[in-house]
């Protein structure tokens, strides 16, 4: 047995001990499914295993991707006329999965992106990937032109009649390009704006032709599900949702770090056996599930498996299943002063709540944090966090997403807001 | 003055780059991002000069383009020093005391962000997280990641860079 049969996406990156090359992943079996999709398999059976697999989104919403991928199909076969774009913008504060992915196992996302091109019939592919993200561009730069050498992209590949051209788009930097439609105005060289849906990107993308975007680690999962089955895949995930998924902890833990486990492992088996537990002389009080745009979730949440479900149950999202801990030295204000000095500065600017409200908010907090607090501030928030969190209020999710750890925060620590502003100053601060 | 000498024109090399990503893509507009890019990598920056000769070589205006250029983070509309120091100010980082690194930070090298030191040799800006939370505080120069950085360190990783 390899480690690969229950890690799919890094067991390869364990066996060889970092930095996964072409002749690394061609020896534990790399491409073997992209030859079988091509060779064997209609691009209709790809998507129906896939969504048989029941893979889901791995870029924070969770949508079914053979759904997705269906939506495409179809209409019109002119060839090449259709594009599929992996979305590797990664900018979610505390999520570090996509990088470590694309830096130490580039091949098998490429392999994906061949399976999944095949599958709704595009013959162009762009990874659209962060401009911070220096190694990884040259990892990925790197394995394409190996695939291209190998015939694995380019013409007639394996000897089939589809062809593939797959080329990097390195962003400008900005949150928002992370957001689908606003990646498209990105991808074609414009301001990283969102677009106004419908029509949905498969229906209309890139420039104006049929679009799947697709987040890295789902694109990763592909390969697998076409060499072994959409049965073995369900089987791998601990409760209803199916595969594995890669988790992430950072904070004062002792080891903070990404682990690829079966979907619906419980939080506290994350904390506590792979990331060995809080540093001595803290204790956790909090924790962010999925990236900086999720609810917090508390104590009584903590031994509850990590799935889409689950967590949205909780009343928080499992998002990039990358968790940000708050330990009990940091100051809920202040961390929601942090997150909303984010999610201010990295508005596109296009709607007003969202413009205007977010720069208010951390105003407010900044406020509270420094003593200048007063009655009628925590109503105030709580006004401000409905009305710009609404979605339907904005345009697009960003608003919906900055507000959603400011909501819970305002419910699980309101003690905290509430001390601030009647002793006018922060408790956390050593003086 | 005639408009010809407001514009800087661009080198083989940057002609060369930007014609390269042009090839595939479907107009010229649509590799106004990595020309920015391009163009930058040998400048460090983009002057009101290079934005108009970039402009005119996709047959763009320059106010759509700045639009562009003024959006993105990582896109200079103001000279950098020959060295860029970009500081993760986000949540994981803030957790692990990103702000007082940051002000540890500015005393050593003895500028705020978005100042360059008077040698010329840094710039410091805040940039959002970086993706390798697993190691904060991180920070970036140029193309080279640190992680987890201590104050004790900034001597010796500063040395490194002239
Ligand atoms: C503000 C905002 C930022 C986003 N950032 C990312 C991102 O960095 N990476 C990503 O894969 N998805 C991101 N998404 C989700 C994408 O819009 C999209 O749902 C996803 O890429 C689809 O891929 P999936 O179906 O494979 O998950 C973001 C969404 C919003 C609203
Ligand atoms: S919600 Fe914010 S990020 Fe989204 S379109 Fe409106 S202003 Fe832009
Ligand atoms: S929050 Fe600093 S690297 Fe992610």
């Amino acid at each position: 047995m390899s480690l690969q049969d229950t890690k799919p996406l890094i067991g390869r990156v364990q066996e060889v001990g970092g930095l996964v090359t072409l002749s690394d992943y061609e020896a534990g079996g790399g491409y073997t499914a992209a030859q079988k999709g091509l060779k064997q398999m209609t691009p209709s059976e790809i998507i129906d295993l896939v969504r048989e697999a029941n893979l889901r989104g791995r870029g924070g919403a969770g949508f079914p991707t053979g759904v997705k991928w269906g939506f495409a199909k179809g209409e019109p076969q002119t060839p090449g006329y259709k594009y599929l774009v992996c979305n590797g913008d990664e900018m979610e504060p505390g999520t570090f999965k996509d990088r470590y992915l694309i830096e130490f196992n580039p091949h098998s996302l490429i392999e994906g992106m061949i399976l999944g091109a095949y599958a709704i019939g595009a013959e162009k592919a762009y990874v659209f990937l962060r401009g911070e993200y220096h190694e990884p561009n040259r990892q990925l730069a790197r394995a394409i032109a190996e695939a291209r050498e190998k015939n694995y992209l380019g013409r007639s590949i394996f000897g089939s009649d589809f062809n593939l051209d797959l080329r990097i788009h390195l962003s400008g930097g900005r949150y928002i390009c992370g957001e689908e439609t606003a990646l498209l105005n990105a991808l074609e060289g414009k301001r990283g704006q969102p677009r106004y849906k419908p029509p949905f990107p498969p229906a209309s993308g890139a420039w104006g032709r049929p679009t799947i975007v697709n987040n890295v680690e789902t694109l990763c999962n592909v390969p697998a599900i076409i060499q072994n089955g959409a049965q073995w895949y369900q089987d791998l995930g601990l409760t209803e949702d199916a595969g594995t998924k890669i988790y992430g902890i950072s904070g004062r833990v002792n080891k903070p770090g990404l682990w690829e486990l079966p979907m619906g492992t419980p939080i506290r088996e994350l904390v506590d056996d792979h990331a060995g537990g809080m540093r001595d002389g803290y204790k956790l009080r909090g924790i962010l599930p999925g990236g900086a745009s999720t609810d917090y979730l508390v104590e009584e949440h903590f031994d509850l498996p990590m799935d889409y479900k689950t967590i949205q149950d909780a009343g928080s999202r499992m998002g990039t299943g990358t968790m940000i801990l708050m330990d009990d030295s940091i100051c809920p204000v202040d961390m929601a002063r942090n997150l909303q000095h984010f999610f201010a500065q990295e508005s596109c600017g296009f709607c007003t709540p969202c413009r205007e409200g977010l720069p208010w908010v951390e105003e407010l907090l900044a406020d509270i944090e420094n003593g200048n607090g007063k009655d009628g501030d925590l109503e105030l928030l709580d006004q401000n966090a409905l009305y710009i969190g609404a979605p339907g209020n904005t345009f697009c999710l960003h608003a919906t997403g900055a507000i959603e750890p400011l909501q819970s925060a305002l419910k699980y620590f309101r003690d905290d807001f509430e001390h601030h502003i009647k002793h006018k100053s922060c408790p956390y601060r050593k003086s | 003055m005639s408009t010809v000498e407001l514009i800087s024109p661009l080198t083989d090399a940057e002609r060369n780059e930007i014609e390269a990503e042009v090839a595939h893509l479907p107009d010229r507009e649509s590799a106004a991002i990595d020309a920015l890019m391009i163009v930058q990598k040998h400048r460090g920056w983009i002057s009101d000069e290079s934005l108009r000769a970039i402009a005119k070589f996709l047959d763009m205006s320059a106010a759509t383009l700045d639009g562009i250029a003024t959006f993105y983070n990582l896109i200079h509309r103001q000279p950098v020093g020959r060295n860029v120091v970009m500081v993760c100010d986000s949540v994981s980082c803030y957790v692990m005391g990103a702000d007082s690194f940051a002000q540890k930070l500015q005393d050593h090298l003895g500028i705020k962000f978005g100042e360059t030191t008077r040698d010329d040799c840094f710039t410091l800006l805040p940039i959002v997280c970086l993706g390798a939370c697993d190691r904060a505080p991180t920070m970036l120069i140029n193309e080279d990641l640190f992680g987890p950085v201590t104050e004790d360190e900034l001597t010796e990783i500063f040395s490194r860079y002239s």
